[in-house]
């Protein structure tokens, strides 16, 4: 099991699916993403599942609705123009608490944008997916072996929250190789018992189960609230990396992120005292990793993002409070930032050696 | 291991095999090193004749951008790309040319240049759909930077059951390619 595969990341994430147990997905072509369905199209029924490709992405968000309902556990994937047709499902999944796993590889926006790979859906990912005002677990995979990662584990955590969960990836994490190891397959037992776990599943006995969520929609929005409020506690997930003497911290996620830290590497070499910081989740933000800063020595944060204007750092500002400058480095549109890029702005904001 | 990392650009028209080239790379760095391996792949919207590159990364750290900026080898298949490519090459960088099709311009002194006559090669040969595997020889050969016989296994792998009627020229194109590289070496 522990074998060592070349792997495309779309492809790695569809297998991801399958061994957690997927065995719906519904979905429609979109570039860079078309080769999640183009694999499930053809393994999915090798493991008894179904794939189905819908006539846009609105029909196959609405599947994806109903194949969370049947209590199967079920994924769609879209890329950014193709996650906004899908919106409104989303946000009515939220409103019926359906565990669904939604996996977005974005590229450049907005409308149509470009077909490359971009990180400017982060607003829509983290605080608006839909209307209502609702909030998803956001999972940002940085590595391929991330994405096979956290597409594991989104699943369960749709299944912990009886939630849809969001997986926020970009063009480049779906088209690149790398080597990846892959996690155990569930067997039939193990999928079967998850499905049985489910108790509101509508299974013909007239009414008596039912998804449908008690109590005014004042009482649900508050409970969901509350399920936001435990997130922040329990869910939060980032990396660190010589924060502990730095003086100034790159940060971001996917795939900027990765950029962003081989710099980290880079100026630590010529006596930089930098460090990195990584949400591994996007939502909830991990605040925590900001408020463990010492902003006595910290000149300044520096955010990398695959997007104009600044979505991320939005956030980052919103916690550091102007306890020190936060600048950004941006690219956007399909475009890549290049390690050189991040470099000059860090040394910038860190001023004399 | 001789490079203790690499980092490469193959770039040339659709159809000329740029894409297996460097998988054939990366898949054998994956299967017989700890290393960490990226293959990004970027290319036009035709299948054949339109533009078509990728980019490796093999390296010993954790690997930033899969899509770099400077590349210490560089893989030109076609004119078009060389144009596009050659100021991407490192100084001391080795550029590998498909001189069938493109030649060296003389416009950097600060370079390793390796001429394969690919193309003809592998007419003669017996399969011009060879030709990835003269150039991916010949990086082989020169760099070290991979063990022959894993590669040659990777080529079966990978090629061997849509063409295995093509396996044993596919073997002696990238062997071929290895015998180029090594001379390029010596002199």
């Amino acid at each position: 099991m522990s074998e060592k595969i070349f792997m495309k990341g779309c492809e790695a994430v569809a297998e991801a699916a399958i061994r957690a147990g997927c065995r719906f997905y519904a979905g429609y072509p979109i570039t860079p993403q078309n080769e999640v369905p183009e694999y499930l199209s053809r393994m999915m029924p090798k493991v008894g599942g179904v794939f189905l490709q819908g006539e846009s992405e609105v029909a196959s968000a609405n599947m994806l609705y109903a194949g969370g309902v049947s209590g199967t556990r079920s994924m769609t994937t879209s890329s950014s123009c193709g996650i906004s047709l899908m919106s409104e499902a989303i946000s009515w999944m939220a409103l019926q608490h359906v565990p669904t796993v939604i996996g977005n590889f974005a590229r450049g926006g907005p409308g149509i944008g470009s077909i490359q790979p971009s990180q400017q859906d982060y607003v829509q990912a983290t605080k608006a997916s839909g209307n209502g005002g609702f909030q998803m677990i956001v999972l940002a995979p940085a590595t391929v072996q991330e994405a096979v990662d956290m597409t594991y584990e989104a699943f369960d955590l749709a299944d912990k929250y009886s939630f849809p969960t969001y997986i926020l990836l970009d063009g480049f994490i779906g088209t690149m190789m790398e080597p990846v190891v892959l996690p155990p397959a569930k067997t039939d037992e193990e999928i079967a018992a998850i499905k049985a776990s489910k108790k509101w599943v509508p299974n013909g006995s007239r009414g008596k189960n039912s998804l449908d969520q008690k109590g005014t929609l004042d009482y649900r929005n508050e409970k969901e609230a509350e399920m936001y409020e435990e997130w922040k506690k329990t869910e939060v997930k980032y990396e660190t990396y010589l924060t502990e003497d730095a003086e100034v911290i790159l940060t971001g996620y996917g795939i900027s992120a990765r950029i962003a830290k081989s710099v980290v590497n880079d100026m630590r070499k010529e006596g930089y005292k930098v460090g990195f910081i990584r949400p591994l989740r996007v939502n909830p933000f991990p605040e925590q990793a900001f408020e463990d800063l010492d902003y006595s020595k910290v000149r300044g944060i520096l955010c990398t993002e695959l997007s104009k204007p600044a979505l991320y750092a939005v956030d980052v500002k919103n916690v550091v409070r102007g306890r020190c400058p936060v600048e950004t480095a941006l690219r956007s549109g399909g475009e890549i930032i290049t390690a050189d890029e991040i470099y000059e702005a860090a040394v910038k904001l860190y001023g004399a050696k | 291991m001789e490079n203790k990392k690499t980092t490469m650009i193959c770039a040339g028209f659709g159809g000329q095999g740029v894409m297996m080239a460097g998988k054939i790379l990366c898949q054998t760095a994956c299967d017989t090193t700890d290393m960490n391996v990226t293959f990004f792949p970027s290319y036009g919207m035709e299948k054949r004749g339109g533009t078509a590159n990728c980019y490796v990364c093999i390296d010993e750290e954790p690997i930033g951008a899969p899509m770099v900026n400077h590349v210490n080898n560089l893989m030109i298949f076609n004119d078009l790309s060389y144009d596009a490519f050659i100021n991407k090459l490192e100084p001391g960088g080795n550029l590998f040319l498909n001189t069938t099709l493109v030649k060296f311009r003389g416009d950097r002194d600060d370079i390793n240049v390796i001429e394969v006559d690919a193309g003809n090669i592998s007419v003669e040969m017996g399969s011009p759909k060879s030709l990835n595997l003269i150039m991916a020889g010949a990086f082989v050969g020169y760099t070290g930077a991979l063990p022959v016989e894993n590669c040659v296994e990777t080529i079966g792998h990978k090629l061997g059951g849509k063409r295995p009627d093509l396996a044993a020229i596919n073997e002696a194109a990238f062997r071929k390619g290895v015998e180029i590289g090594q001379a390029a070496r010596k002199k």
